[in-house]
């Protein structure tokens, strides 16, 4: 396999962006970024998207924003894992340029998810639960996530504070975000007096529903060196992809993501690392709970200290871990096909120690880490910058 | 809006509580499937599903998704079946959101769930009340 390097990133200001159409945000993340990179062509393009088919209406994605940015021609697909779809993207344009097949893949992820109305994106969003026998009976992902926190607490005694905590500091490193949806400070108090969506989360343990889309161009080792000039080389040194069973009835336990961990495990196995090593990590907060049960996943806190590492500031600035410096899912914001690919984006500006206010000093390997659904799929990888 | 067909064949499994036993191994899969998880078989055997069971974890959705608007607030559980069958049903009924807990008992009788808009199909299967 040959060694690949991200050498360009992307992305633009998320939100409700009523304005701009799918192909119109998608094409302003992919212009960025490839004008980051300084490239004008490209052997290949991936599209991570959960469901513009269910968002705007629109399947047959790749070619359109292909022809859109002006290169028509050019190979293109759209991939999908439910919420962890731009991640996947990485790991697809990873494997073309580590094969051998491309030299410089641009990877992107877009979803559009104001053009319905909210019941059309909380359906849509549904479709990534089990239709027939989850869905059927009135379940929401909000519902999924509370039935594993309700677990979680009794198994750990982790707590509403600490669920509170995770969203509190999300927001507060939103605030130095300018590309963040919500630049709003909440404290515990506002979190566990806002509305319970599905007890025990309330409205501010949930991430939003966004426009947005975000693109990195990758390439072989040869390709950055090339073109990159003075400015630092951020290599991807491990990919892990697993999957898990989409029904929580078929899943043994409920506390914990198997998925998370198994592509965690083997992410760290590629890039020859553990979970110590890791300086910065964007992580899957689709809800609060997510956070705290991913980094234990990921091994960075044994099972059930993620909350009490979440409220004692281990995952903040300046913390042993810090997670979610962009703000995360929670406040960031989340739409799903982009979110895996805008996590690459952060965490690549912060290895490159070009994160400005959020900057993590010293920072040189990083790690992301995005699901499906209720963890029925998981990607993580490994980025480290060349010294 | 779902055809008729997709919801006529899963019948069995939403009126009848039909499961698929392995002759090999003995592991109940509800709903059925081609091939068995744990063992690999991919010989079955029909079995009824018992009716008790416990709460393994359960929510109170306050918002909750199209179909089930007027039902709000809609309590879903994951029921552990007497035979050691998961499935995630409704729990209706309950007279006190208060007295809802993890261990709780339930029987699953049959019930409607929801309405496919005006002209659409109206699902029936199981849904959980207190025992």
């Amino acid at each position: 396999m040959r060694d690949v390097a991200i050498i360009g990133v992307g992305m633009t200001a998320w939100g409700e962006l009523w304005e701009k159409s799918l192909r119109t945000i998608w094409t302003e993340a992919a212009l960025a970024a490839l004008d980051d990179a300084g490239v004008d062509h490209v052997d290949y393009i991936t599209i991570g998207c959960m469901s513009p088919g269910l968002f705007v209406g629109q399947e047959h994605l790749a070619s359109l924003l292909a022809d859109e940015l002006g290169m028509a021609g050019v190979p293109a697909a759209r991939v999908e894992t439910a919420c962890a779809s731009g991640g996947l993207a990485l790991r697809m344009g990873l494997a073309e340029v580590a094969s051998g097949l491309s030299d410089i893949v641009l990877v992107t992820g877009v979803e559009k998810m104001n053009d319905v109305d909210t019941a059309e994106t909380t359906y849509a969003l549904g479709t990534a639960a089990d239709q027939e026998w989850e869905a059927f009976h009135g379940v929401t992902f909000p519902g999924l996530y509370a039935m594993m926190a309700r677990l979680h607490m009794a198994k750990y005694g982790t707590t509403s504070e600490q669920l509170a905590a995770v969203s509190v500091k999300n927001h507060a490193n939103a605030l130095l975000n300018p590309d963040a949806q919500y630049h709003l400070k909440l404290t515990v108090e506002d979190v566990l007096g806002s509305t319970m969506v599905a007890d025990p989360l309330h409205i501010f343990d949930c991430s939003p529903i966004t426009d947005g889309a975000a693109a990195v161009v990758i390439a072989s080792m040869d390709v950055a060196r090339e073109i990159t000039g003075d400015r630092p080389i951020v290599r991807i040194t491990g990919s892990g992809l697993a999957t898990d069973t989409i029904t929580l009835a078929n899943r043994e336990d409920l506390t914990s993501l198997p998925a998370v961990r198994k592509a965690a495990e083997r992410a760290y196995a590629m890039a020859g690392r553990v979970p110590g090593d890791i300086h910065v990590a964007e992580v899957h907060d689709c809800f609060t709970i997510a956070e705290i049960m991913t980094t234990e996943a990921l091994g960075f806190f044994e099972p059930g200290q993620g909350g009490p590492a979440a409220e004692k500031g281990l995952t903040g600035h300046g913390g042993k871990i810090p997670v979610n410096t962009s703000g995360g899912l929670k406040a960031k914001g989340h739409p799903v096909g982009a979110t895996g690919v805008a996590q690459v984006v952060e965490v690549a500006t912060q290895l490159r120690g070009e994160a400005g206010q959020r900057q993590v000093e010293g920072a040189r390997i990083g790690l992301t880490q995005t699901m499906g659904g209720s963890g029925g799929s998981a990607v993580v990888h490994i980025l480290e910058v060349e010294s | 809006m779902r055809s008729p067909g997709r919801s006529w064949r899963e019948h069995p499994q939403r009126y009848r509580l039909e499961a698929a036993k392995c002759t090999g191994c003995g592991r109940i899969l509800y709903p059925p499937r081609v091939v068995c998880p744990d063992c690999g078989g991919r010989e079955f055997e029909t079995v009824t599903l018992p009716r008790k069971g416990t709460i393994v974890t359960y929510t109170v959705i306050d918002v909750p998704p199209t179909g089930f608007q007027g039902q709000a607030p809609l309590v879903l559980a994951l029921v552990e079946l007497e035979n050691g069958v998961r499935t995630m049903v409704q729990v209706a009924d309950v007279p006190d959101m208060d007295r809802l807990a993890v261990g709780m008992p339930v029987k699953l009788e049959f019930r409607r769930i929801s309405e496919d808009g005006e002209a659409g199909l109206i699902f029936y299967g199981h849904k959980a009340v207190p025992a």
